[in-house]
């Protein structure tokens, strides 16, 4: 395809010059790459990384769904099963949902859109990485010795009192993980103040880069407290210091009121990159400027600030008092709103467009759809009297798989594909891509729509055997998720392919207007030849342009 | 019990107006998909890229449109925020009069006690058309007392009470769920509800292992367990008396206000430093590990009875 003649940037290439070594092939031993400092070889050591922990995640949720086939608890033990309903919310939240995107195609991208050669602190980077692989290493380590059995959620007092499992070592590994968070958010920050190209003004930023800065200030501001809520668990299992356990007078529902201040706004952290990565691709296979782009961009720090006011909307039933209940309540009502904008002015951008649908439009197609339910069933649960009901109930699992799987994952495959030709200078096969996609989307609905149902008729979740009248709906999900499951495994597998026999991608295969679609594919060690001078506003595409493309296709 | 639904029985009063809430929802849910997919798939069609339609002059913003698609559907949001309220301080707040009956939960298993003495594990028998108020109290972990058909769950929480009410609507046999992951059993932790005519219900009273009333018991157990000994008037020992004290306002040596309530009086057995009474010593032992939840609510409950409430028979 053709180069995109953009107004954003100028990139002056001196012709004649020899082309840099890509960062992929300046050097291929081990070392460098386990001593690199580069941001986008760190981002693929996060993805190898990040691959793992969603297999391990994605085996369990498996089982589980086996084992759901049939009411009685017939394939494994309701110990086992428990531990595996743990594996699976702590690996996926933790190990996979909350630095996917961030750390994957954030390091990657974050300082290729700002036009900087790195981020601002790359050693930090490379310390995030190896926080993360302890952290991930000590939750496997206690995986392996038997497992946990609390729930992704720790509640006190059977975490600390009453769970005969190994809590500690897994609370310890998301403690780590947790400084990877902090140093990676920080990062973010610091390089998006001081590290922007001339002329990118925070107003000329990829919505990306707005959505990666309101998700490291939450990381930044939030995981703290994490921190401290495990680190105060784990004084109460070890030295039966009193602090959530009412026989050693403390108080259990302190603990889920600090668990929820980092917990909800990690939710955020779960889908704004998403929401940034979907404007991307909005934008380019409509080649559209984005709708109202300074309401998109606010809406993020909307969702980062009122984020972390919703907490007790998962203490409804908790012994709350019913008047904290109705003031987070309409809080919760509150944070749809910016949620909305963006949805908003997605649609609005489609207009006038010129679109193609293309694999990865097809994915961020997906997410307006399965977020849309998502959101809009958020506010069944902000929503106190239905939520008296449907709280704890598959109605909930329902709701934020819609959120996480079907916003953040849909997002992340999308964002994976439309950047796949630059992080690895390959095309991958566009039709079983499509295919991908569409299958994702069907094994998904199959999945988790069925939950909505048996949700409200009362299935209680993390139950390991349930009542013969619920099982339809338990084989229509764990029907669903068989499909759902060949639709992640082909794209590992295109993926992988295409290493060796993709086409060559070119600079940008796309046509988009970002800066990182300015340089070769893969890019050279240190990003751009030159410093990109940046001269207008983002996404400058013009749907009338594609007149000659349309006759040409006729 | 065990057929097929699609939608869960509604068997108490306040399960049709849940079920109201949640069509009103539903009613938004489909309004607002529909405000969104309709245009995306009319903009796929109409603007796909080997159409000719005009794109002349696309627009890049419309402030007005902005505040449109902020402000309406806040408002819409702030409607089903206070339809969703009221009904929970509908369901939340326990009506006077209701039948009182004792919840305790432990790993993995509901013990009930009804006020006439009645006793049952993972079953729950009530009369069609009267209010039924559970007070509620976990011996060890957090539990939750879901009744589907009743659209009410409310948390056990070790450490104090609390309390769920319905006023059953239909006759038949409902769920019970533990809804709070409570460990390894968790899923076995279920039971029955049985709601049945009053007159049914008044014989099932009578039947089997009765016992005594809650609140006998329990003036049995305040002589047993040597409550007497100190709070009654006659006591050499300067302590408090307890007689008529349930529902007053307590007056504490720190100054503060107390109503002497069911969470009180539970506090003041197993913590009784944490509010001493003005005018007293703290010279009171815990019976922390001498009493269980079951026989501290039914000293509760003689105590309630010694007030002014309705004298309960024997």
């Amino acid at each position: 395809m053709m180069e995109a003649d953009s107004a954003t940037a100028i990139v002056i290439r001196t012709s004649g010059e020899m082309a840099p070594v890509s960062y992929l092939s300046c050097d291929h031993s081990v070392r460098s790459w386990l001593l690199t400092t580069d941001h986008k070889r760190i981002a693929i050591l996060y993805l190898w990384t990040l691959v793992l922990f969603f297999a391990i995640g994605s085996v369990a949720a498996a089982v589980m769904r086996l084992e759901l086939l049939t009411p009685q608890g017939d394939l494994v033990t309701s110990e086992t099963y428990n531990k595996l309903f743990t594996i699976h919310g702590t690996v996926m939240v933790w190990f996979f949902l909350i630095p996917s995107i961030p750390t994957v195609l954030g390091n990657f991208l974050l300082p290729m859109m700002l036009g900087a050669r790195d981020v601002a602190f790359p050693k930090l980077n490379l310390l995030s990485w190896y926080l993360f692989i302890c952290g991930g290493a000590l939750a496997l380590w206690s995986l392996i010795h038997g497992g946990v059995d609390t729930g992704w959620t720790f509640y006190t007092p059977y975490s600390t009192t009453y769970a005969n499992s190994h809590v500690i070592s897994m609370a310890a590994g998301i403690f780590v993980a947790g400084f990877s968070s902090i140093l990676t958010g920080l990062n973010f920050i610091v390089t998006t103040h001081k590290m922007r190209a001339p002329g990118l003004t925070w107003f000329r930023l990829p919505i990306f880069v707005w959505s990666l800065y309101a998700t490291s200030l939450i990381l930044v501001l939030a995981t703290p407290v994490l921190a401290i809520t495990l680190a105060l668990m784990s004084v109460e299992r070890l030295w039966g210091i009193g602090i959530f356990d009412p026989k050693l007078g403390g108080d259990p529902v302190l603990f889920q009121h600090l668990f929820w201040f980092y917990s909800h706004p990690a939710v955020y952290v779960m889908i704004l990159p998403g929401m940034g990565v979907i404007t991307e691709l909005i934008t380019c296979f409509s080649r559209k400027r984005l709708f109202g782009y300074a309401w998109v961009a606010c809406s993020s720090m909307a969702i980062a600030i009122l984020g972390f006011l919703v907490w007790g909307h998962h203490l409804f039933v908790s012994s709350q008092s019913i008047y904290a209940g109705m003031v987070f309540s309409i809080l919760s009502f509150i944070v749809a709103v910016p949620s909305g904008i963006k949805v908003f002015n997605w649609t609005a951008t489609l207009y006038k467009g010129s679109i193609t649908f293309q694999t990865p439009m097809l994915y961020a197609l997906g997410f307006i759809g399965l977020f849309t339910i998502g959101g809009l069933t958020g506010l069944f649960l902000a929503s106190l009297a239905v939520d008296v009901h449907v709280t704890d109930t598959y109605f909930i699992v329902a709701h934020f798989h819609y959120i996480m799987v079907g916003g953040m994952v849909m997002a992340f495959m999308g964002g994976l594909h439309f950047w796949w030709p630059k992080i690895t200078g390959r095309l991958y096969p566009e039709f079983l891509g499509k295919m991908a996609a569409i299958i994702t989307f069907i094994g998904f609905n199959l999945t988790f729509f069925p939950q909505f149902l048996m949700g409200y008729l009362g299935m209680p979740r993390r139950y390991h055997a349930y009542p013969p009248e619920f099982q339809v709906f338990h084989v229509l999900s764990t029907a669903g998720a068989s499909i759902l499951g060949v639709g992640y495994l082909l794209p590992l597998l295109y993926f992988l392919w295409s290493l060796k026999h993709g086409r060559a991608a070119g600079p940008n295969p796309w046509r988009a207007t970002g800066l990182e679609w300015q340089t070769d594919s893969p890019p050279p060690k240190h990003n751009f030849r030159q410093t990109p001078v940046v001269t207008g506003p983002p996404y400058q595409y013009r749907a009338e342009e594609d007149e000659d493309l349309r006759i040409a296709n006729i | 019990m065990d057929k097929f639904h699609l939608f869960p029985p509604e068997a108490s009063a306040s399960a049709h107006q849940v079920d109201w809430l949640y069509f009103g929802l539903t009613a938004m849910l489909i309004f607002f998909c529909a405000v969104v997919f309709v245009p995306v798939i009319f903009f796929c069609i109409r603007y796909r890229r080997e159409s000719t339609a005009d794109r002349s002059n696309p627009p890049e913003g419309n402030n007005l449109l902005e505040c449109g698609w902020t402000l309406f559907p806040l408002l819409v949001g702030l409607g089903f925020f206070v339809w969703g309220a009221a009904l929970y301080y509908h369901i939340e707040r326990p009506p006077r009069n209701a039948l009182q009956v004792q919840v305790v939960a432990k790993q993995w298993m509901w013990k009930l006690q009804h006020a006439e003495g009645k006793k049952e594990i993972n079953e729950l028998h009530v009369p069609l058309g009267r209010n039924v108020e559970l007070t509620m109290a976990s011996q060890d972990v957090i539990h939750s007392f879901f009744i589907p058909a009743f659209r009410v769950k409310q948390d056990v929480v070790p450490g104090k009470y609390t309390t769920e009410w319905f006023h059953p609507t239909k006759l038949g046999e409902f769920h019970l769920f533990c809804a709070e992951y409570c460990g390894t059993n968790h899923s076995k932790m279920i039971g029955r509800v049985v709601v049945m005519e009053p007159a049914d219900y008044a014989r099932w009273l009578t039947t089997g292992e009765t016992g005594r009333s809650v609140a006998f018991e329990g003036r049995r157990l305040f002589h047993e367990k040597g409550c007497s000994g100190c709070h009654v008037g006659s006591s050499v020992v300067h302590a408090p008396p307890l007689e008529g004290l349930y529902g007053k306002q307590v007056p504490l040596a720190s100054g503060e206000i107390v109503t002497a309530d069911d969470q009180y009086i539970r506090d003041s057995i197993l913590l009784p430093g944490k509010q001493i009474s003005a005018g007293y010593a703290n010279v009171m032992p815990s019976f922390t590990g001498h009493i269980t939840e079951a026989e501290i609510m039914q000293i509760i409950a003689y105590l309630k009875s010694t007030g002014n409430q309705p004298q309960e028979k024997n």
